[in-house]
């Protein structure tokens, strides 16, 4: 009567499936991203074979562009490990931008003020520490009020960043410029800069130190417990016993602290110096990184590599096709959006409905 | 095909993975005529009324409404048909108005005339002398006014079929009479009614006719003329009521927690519990009948420290301890007294557990404060998981499988396990049976008993009258928060329990005035 | 008087472009979806828009003015509208996480923008831009010179570009539209519980994709008028940058209604300029996060005041799946 249409198909959630189904799926979803982007490059007029080769050689076939690709990758693993507590209990920090430039702004003061006072060991620790405490600081703010209040922290961290932001562009024309008038920061003093192991500052070593850090934290650690239940359901941790705002106050804490770090390997390692686009948009694509890692921090290694060769890559793509570097942003959310895309046919299946009323299930 | 059936359902099967909520149901809903659809919790009332009003597709099997076949794939098409679901859980959008909620998702003119819908709204109330101000906004609202917004809701939207989903849960008595007057004037006027409970005595007061579903099927039905209690309540639980509940004598039974003058007050200034007194002691079963929403969840939420107290008192006297003060602890400082106290919640998932860990890591739940340094030690947790999962036959593939994928009895198993297992003094529980078959409520009957005679204070929070009568001692009554009475399980019966959980005894219908 | 005159003036120039992305965003949070890509899709309707006029010049050697507006209007919109097509697809139908699909699209944008932006710069050889007499139909008044020259009011109520009243047209609407039309009420009711509206017999998944897109276009004219107006119908990321994130502020400060985007545009727009017009003893870039401060002010108040009205949608940035259990 009113109604004659029969569904084509309705969704259910999926029992369960294989991990192996699962990441073959994921895989899929990478392949596709790399057709589509090999699409871009065809509409561009460029071979996307020879397109995707001056990617990987110009970000891994050499020893310097492989640092360089490395020397990339290095914050957004750490970022991404930074936000892993933060997620895992639902709790949406997009502040890590902000909590690294903190960070930096930490550990620059401590550069700029002491680099002839202390001996360069005993400074550059006392710049991660700096720099720990000022991001922990930043990510503090939101947190402790998304504890006290239920104040939105989506949005708070994310206003946080720009304030932090906007601090250091004061401060490169103010109290801490070098040259008057040049609006920048002057550069580290040597005694401030991370050492370099095999030709990339050190940060490298600090990141996988925290990545099996964050693993061991998450997976076998009280506070890592905490974390999970916390994430599943407020009222079942209240029920047994745990203090919610605490546990957010403190994983915040932890996540700036380790935000914080980042900013300060980058400004000492990378940058030897303070400028405002310290994050760089780092922060953001870590939180693609971590999620689409699904909080597992040794995936995140890989998934940052791979975002690191796009983007090393592309800058090479500029000088050998004249391809505008922009173009890594471009690939990098197309592989963004599959893999997104992507959970989706993990979480889900599609029953199909036949006039005969049975089913088959499509995977 | 009659000539007055307003909506045949033909064996209708709705699986949610691997459970089977309804199978192979039909059941057809004539004009002029109230049908109650009777079952036990669980047993498929709301999911199947949920596929005609569009919630829920059906995996298979047909709906004709008028004698054509219809499709409902979305509630749009059921109000298309005159199908209108009042749900349990009131479907309102809280910072809209009263009017706004009413016209939601109508189609009409474009330009909303807001004023206009108020007029409308006052002539159905005026109709059937409800009140509902068209400006109020929802927030503001009691639970009556919102279901008398939900009822007007719907004849505003011309059904001709409504259903009802335990519409009297919520209701006083004053509120659920003049409902039930409301339902006789609309079923004169030809309108098709279905209200979905499992209160016998709605069903003999109210219906015409009766259907029943057990565990997802059909049960049978009958007309409301030509039956009575006893018949019914046999059809809703398969087999005679002789529960047959093994209960000894207590043993010594000694005070544990005394409870004085508790009165709890929500966070939107309702009085949630009203100067409660009473005392549970150890090595006996203690069990609280009430209609839901009387203040069970939380008369046990105040005990375990989860709910602000605004005063009273709850004392606890272990055996050979002097009496502690657990009224402004929170659960954690409760347990640093020593205080051995088990919960099994009613939202098993939602609060006793964590649905997307395993068994094991809702053991741990239990331990994981008591572990010593940084680390959770996930031995003993696992060993327990092991033990609950072999002793009380928990169907799952592993102790690491998420508990959230278990079959509600496995889940229930899980919780009461874990609980058992911390070996409480004195044991709450809540709904402890709901939706388990009959087999795991016996399991867990019996886990009840044997705490009891190992001294353990435990409180069964229930509500199949029958069960309350053999498995506790005692039995306190609740009503709108207050404590209508405590009776002895042995001597009294289901009309004396049953009139003090509708009012104050001694104080006759004026009780809620 | 004429410092304050100017001050109002220049404030509202340069609230325009905010006024639409708060705009865009406001209709886009309405449905329950929080799309933290506005930075993308404004810096994808900044770019196409200028393509839009710039090769509409070029190929038409001239052209009319009014249609070059419309076209910059149409191809910055279908730019938004394509990104925030997507975000939809993957969040709407494919339930992805909003936040990181949001972080993705804002990662895609820009590059998008970007690299539109240069590569036009490339193929056409360094340099970019319409011609003046075009120009003069993006940044000057359409109104006619005498009205303009009315002491006091007459700049200030008459002086601004076209953009100024489309927006202000366009926030009205908006705010008839969602307050007192039947498909603004079910928007409302869709984000606030999707359930609710769904059992209404809402189509959830329609308003939501709808107003996603939509809001998704109007987001993105504003990178459009930013380009064509402040930045004087060149390329400039630059400038451009941070003023979706602004407008994502702006949405909060502005508590999801239109109406308060007209004043709030203006205010934020002063607070993007004051360090040039107000000489108080505060350095310039403390001014510039201003706006920052006064919208996370306003966070923590309405939080603090819990007042219903004030809130958030409350579905926001949840996906929806009927059969949830």
């Amino acid at each position: 009567m009113h109604n004659q249409r029969a569904p084509l198909f309705h969704l259910a959630k999926r029992t369960s499936l294989s991990p192996a189904r699962a990441w073959t799926i994921r895989l899929a979803s990478f392949v596709v991203a790399i057709l589509i982007g090999g699409l871009i490059f065809l509409l561009l007029g460029d071979d996307p074979v020879s397109a995707y080769g001056a990617i990987i050689t110009g970000s891994l076939g050499k020893k310097v562009a492989i640092r360089q690709t490395v020397k990339i990758a290095v914050p957004l693993l750490g970022t991404a490990l930074a936000i892993a507590p933060c997620f895992k209990m639902r709790f949406w920090n997009i502040g890590a931008e902000g909590q690294i430039t903190a960070g930096a702004i930490g550990a620059t003061f401590f550069a700029l003020n002491y680099y002839d006072k202390l001996p360069s060991p005993v400074l550059l620790i006392v710049m991660g520490l700096a720099g720990a405490v000022c991001g922990a600081f930043w990510a503090f703010i939101p947190a402790f009020f998304k504890a006290r209040w239920g104040t939105n922290e989506t949005l708070f961290t994310l206003m946080m960043n720009y304030i932090v932001i906007g601090l250091v562009k004061w401060l490169q024309g103010g109290p801490w410029e070098g040259k008057p008038g040049s609006q920048i920061i002057p550069n580290f003093a040597s005694s401030a800069v991370l050492p370099k192991v095999f030709g990339i500052h050190c940060g490298w070593i600090i990141v996988l130190i925290l990545t099996i850090f964050i693993y061991v934290y998450m997976r076998y650690s009280k506070h890592g417990y905490e974390i999970a239940v916390v994430g599943e359901s407020e009222n079942t941790a209240r029920y047994a016993g745990m203090s919610v705002a605490r546990i957010t106050i403190r994983t915040m804490l932890l996540s700036g602290a380790i935000s914080g770090l980042v900013g300060y390997m980058v400004a000492s390692g990378a940058n030897m110096t303070l400028y405002y686009s310290v994050a760089d948009g780092v922060g953001f694509t870590a939180i693609t990184v971590a999620w689409l890692a699904q909080l597992n921090p040794f995936a995140m290694i890989a998934i940052s590599f791979l975002l690191a060769i796009l983007d090393k890559g592309a800058s090479t793509l500029q000088t050998v096709m004249n391809v505008p570097a922009s173009i890594s942003d471009i690939i990098t959310g197309i592989f963004l959006f599959c893999m997104l895309a992507s959970e989706f046919f993990i979480n889900y299946r599609l029953v199909f409905r036949h006039d005969s009323g049975k089913e088959a299930v499509s995977e | 095909m009659q000539e007055n059936c307003a909506v045949e359902m033909r064996n209708i099967t709705k699986n949610f993975g691997p459970v089977a909520a309804n199978s192979n149901v039909s059941l057809s809903i004539r004009r002029g005529e109230i049908l109650s659809l009777l079952g036990e919790n669980g047993s498929g009332k709301t999911t199947l009324m949920n596929m005609l009003a569009g919630i829920y597709y059906p995996d298979s099997g047909q709906i004709f409404v008028n004698g054509e076949e219809v499709r409902i794939t979305s509630p749009k098409d059921a109000f298309d048909c005159g199908i209108g679901m009042i749900h349990q859980h009131f479907k309102l959008v809280s910072v809209l108005s009263a009017a706004e909620n009413v016209v939601l998702g109508l189609d009409g003119p474009a330009v909303l005339d807001i004023k206009e819908v108020g007029r409308r709204i006052k002539e159905i109330c005026e109709r059937y002398s409800f009140s509902v101000s068209p400006e109020k906004k929802v927030y503001d609202m009691s639970v009556s006014e919102k279901q008398t917004l939900e009822i007007v809701k719907v004849l505003y939207r011309g059904a001709d079929i409504l259903i009802l989903d335990e519409p009297t849960a919520v209701l006083t008595p004053q509120e659920t009479e003049k409902l039930f007057d409301v339902l006789r004037a609309m079923k004169a006027d030809g309108k098709a009614i279905v209200i979905i409970t499992h209160k016998l005595h709605e069903v003999m007061e109210l219906a015409d006719r009766v259907a029943v579903l057990r565990r997802g099927e059909f049960a049978g039905e009958m007309m409301v003329r030509d039956t009575n209690p006893q018949e019914m309540t046999n059809m809703m639980v398969g087999r005679p009521i002789s529960l047959n509940i093994e209960r000894p004598d207590p043993v010594d039974p000694a005070e544990r927690l005394v409870i004085k003058g508790l009165t709890v007050v929500d966070s939107e200034g309702i009085t949630k519990l009203d100067n409660v007194t009473f005392t549970a002691m150890g090595g006996e079963i203690l069990g609280i009948a009430g209609i839901a929403g009387s203040g069970q969840k939380e008369l046990l939420e105040a005990v375990a420290g989860l709910q602000p107290v605004k005063s009273g008192s709850i004392l606890y006297t272990p055996e050979d301890a002097p009496p502690s003060e657990l009224v402004g602890k929170t659960p954690k400082q409760i347990s640093n007294l020593g205080v051995s106290l088990a919960f099994v919640p009613e939202d098993r998932l939602g609060m006793g557990l964590v649905g997307g860990m395993g068994m094991t890591g809702n053991m741990l739940l239990r331990s994981w404060r008591r572990d010593k340094g940084v680390f959770i030690h996930a031995k003993e947790p696992s060993e327990l998981a092991q033990r609950i999962k072999e002793e009380l036959e928990v169907m799952t593939p592993s102790v690491r499988y998420p508990v959230r994928r278990l079959s509600g009895g496995n889940v229930q198993k899980v919780l009461v396990g874990r609980e058992i297992a911390s070996s409480p003094s004195v044991l709450m529980t809540a709904y402890a049976v709901r939706g388990l078959d009959i087999n795991t409520s016996y399991t867990i009957y019996n886990l009840l008993t044997s705490q009891k005679m190992k001294g353990v204070a435990v409180i069964f929070v229930g509500e199949d009258l029958d069960v309350l009568l053999e498995l506790c001692d005692r039995i306190l009554v609740l009503y709108d928060g207050k404590v209508s009475g405590i009776v002895d399980a042995r001597t009294a019966d289901k009309e004396q329990i049953g009139l003090m959980m509708t009012r104050l005894s001694g104080k006759g219908g004026n009780a809620d005035a | 008087m004429m410092g304050v005159i100017n001050l109002v003036f220049n404030a509202i120039l340069n609230g325009t472009p905010l006024m639409f992305g708060t705009m865009g965003e406001s209709l886009t949070e309405k449905s329950g979806n929080l799309n933290l890509g506005v930075e993308g899709m404004m810096y994808m309707g900044g770019a196409f828009g200028l393509a839009g006029a710039f090769y509409y010049e070029k190929l038409t050697g001239g052209g009319s003015g009014i249609l070059a507006v419309l076209i910059a209007i149409a191809c910055s919109f279908l730019a938004g509208a394509i990104g925030a097509l997507i975000y939809s697809f993957i969040t709407i139908t494919l339930r992805a996480n909003q936040n990181v699909t949001g972080l993705a699209l804002a990662i895609f944008g820009t590059g998008i923008g970007q690299f539109v932006g240069e590569y036009m710069r490339n193929v056409e050889g360094g340099y970019v831009a319409v011609s003046n007499e075009l120009k003069n139909f993006f940044q000057a008044s359409p109104f006619p010179r005498f009205l303009q020259d009315i002491p006091v009011v007459g700049k200030l109520i008459f002086g601004h570009n076209v953009f100024v009243y489309l927006g202000v047209i366009l926030a009205v609407l908006m705010a008839f539209y969602i307050n007192r039309t039947r498909y603004g009420l079910n928007l409302r009711a869709t984000g606030e519980s999707p359930a609710t509206a769904d059992a209404a017999g809402i189509n959830v998944i329609k308003y939501k994709y709808l107003a996603t897109v939509i809001g998704g276009g109007i987001s993105a004219i504003g990178g459009m008028v930013y380009i064509m107006t402040i930045a004087g119908c060149v390329w400039n990321h630059e400038g451009l940058s941070g003023e979706g994130w602004l407008a994502v502020a702006l949405v909060i400060f502005c508590l999801w209604r239109p109406l308060n985007t007209i004043w709030g545009s203006a205010l934020f727009g002063a607070l993007i300029i004051m360090y040039l017009r107000v000489h108080l003893p505060i350095p310039s870039e403390i001014y510039k996060i201003l706006p920052y401060v006064v919208t996370v002010a306003v966070l923590v108040f309405t939080s603090l005041r819990k007042k219903k009205e004030n809130q958030p949608p409350e579905s926001l940035g949840l996906s929806y799946f009927r059969e949830d259990r």
